[in-house]
């Protein structure tokens, strides 16, 4: 009995430690497509990073309740899509009209193509936006975008297809 | 606790439906617009990143800075301290100085001092040796009054 107790809070420590190790290499693999993620949908070099800081802390504050049951990506980007949403709730502040303005310059992403795919994204809604992002910046499947946003696959897939027409006519247009 | 890592490959059947949807010249757009993103971003999470490596060394500089300054201090303090120590041992060899000197004088002047009360004494003692052999004195004198008269 005696040596269950002595042990116990070695096992405690050590539990911990591989749960410490094991979401530095969470961090380390997944920080800079959060950060991306972000930066795509706020536009603002501070407050990607800010909000990717947040994410990362709200993650580690929860780590011992996440399961395993979807990809700590998965969970990562559900944590930053909520983060972004809060800040801009919070904030009570046009999304998209008011980050135009900041850092990020459309002029950097030199080609026209690509600064009008940015301008097709800036008429986007807060959804399609997030969706679209997901889908062609981060490359993630259509269920991974699904269990990340909380929508079913359906619906990603229709704000998919409605993002694709409004880039597509931008493209058009100037073509 | 077990996590899956992103999954290598993403040509799953989902993309093939939006690949069979996208027109060459939109796929061509949406690939330069990843690309160039995820440049952007790259650099972008150098850039933010590098300020929190640089603190450090902005605290370092601080850190030498101080660190000179109170070197500086510890060097001024202990060159006026050995300034201070020498002053003041030059000051105490100068007082030994002058009360040896002081000494000297009052040890010269004790014993000229002695030295004329010892001449005095002898000057006294001759004036007395003198004038003792006059013991005769009354004799002589008895002597001369019975001549004269």
């Amino acid at each position: 009995m005696a040596a269950i107790t002595t042990l116990e809070p070695m096992t405690r420590s050590t539990a911990e430690d591989a749960a410490a190790l094991e979401f530095s290499a969470v961090v380390a693999a997944h920080r800079p497509q959060i950060f991306r993620f972000l930066l795509a949908s706020t536009r603002d070099l501070d407050l990607a990073e800010t909000l990717t800081q947040e994410c990362f802390l709200k993650a580690h504050r929860n780590w011992a309740s996440f399961r395993g049951e979807s990809t700590a990506m998965t969970w990562l980007m559900r944590i930053a899509i909520n983060l972004q949403k809060d800040h801009w709730r919070n904030r009570r502040m046009q999304f998209w009209r008011h980050t135009r303005t900041n850092s990020v310059d459309l002029e950097v992403l030199a080609q026209e193509r690509v600064a009008q795919v940015w301008k097709a994204v800036e008429g986007l809604s807060e959804r399609q936006r997030t969706v679209f992002l997901l889908r062609f910046v981060e490359e993630q499947e259509l269920s991974e975008i699904a269990r990340a946003t909380g929508l079913n696959e359906g619906t990603v897939k229709a704000h998919l297809s409605r993002a694709l027409a409004k880039v597509r006519a931008e493209l058009g247009g100037k073509r | 606790m077990s996590f899956n890592h992103e999954p290598a490959s993403r040509q799953d059947a989902s993309r093939q439906d939006d690949a069979e949807a996208l027109d060459p010249e939109l796929k061509s757009a949406l690939a330069d617009f990843r690309l160039s993103f995820h440049a952007f971003s790259d650099a972008a999470y150098a850039r933010a990143r590098m300020p929190l490596a640089r603190a450090p060394r902005r605290g370092r500089v601080w850190r030498l800075v101080a660190g000179c300054a109170l070197g500086c201090v510890l060097l001024a303090g202990s060159v006026s301290s050995g300034v201070y120590r020498h002053h003041r041992k030059e000051v105490g060899i100068a007082q030994a100085r002058e009360a040896q000197h002081q000494r000297q004088l009052a040890a010269d002047r004790a014993s000229q001092q002695a030295r004329e009360e010892e001449d005095l004494l002898a000057k006294v003692d001759s004036d007395i040796a003198r004038q003792t052999p006059s013991a005769m004195e009354p004799l002589a004198r008895l002597m001369s009054d019975d001549e004269t008269r």
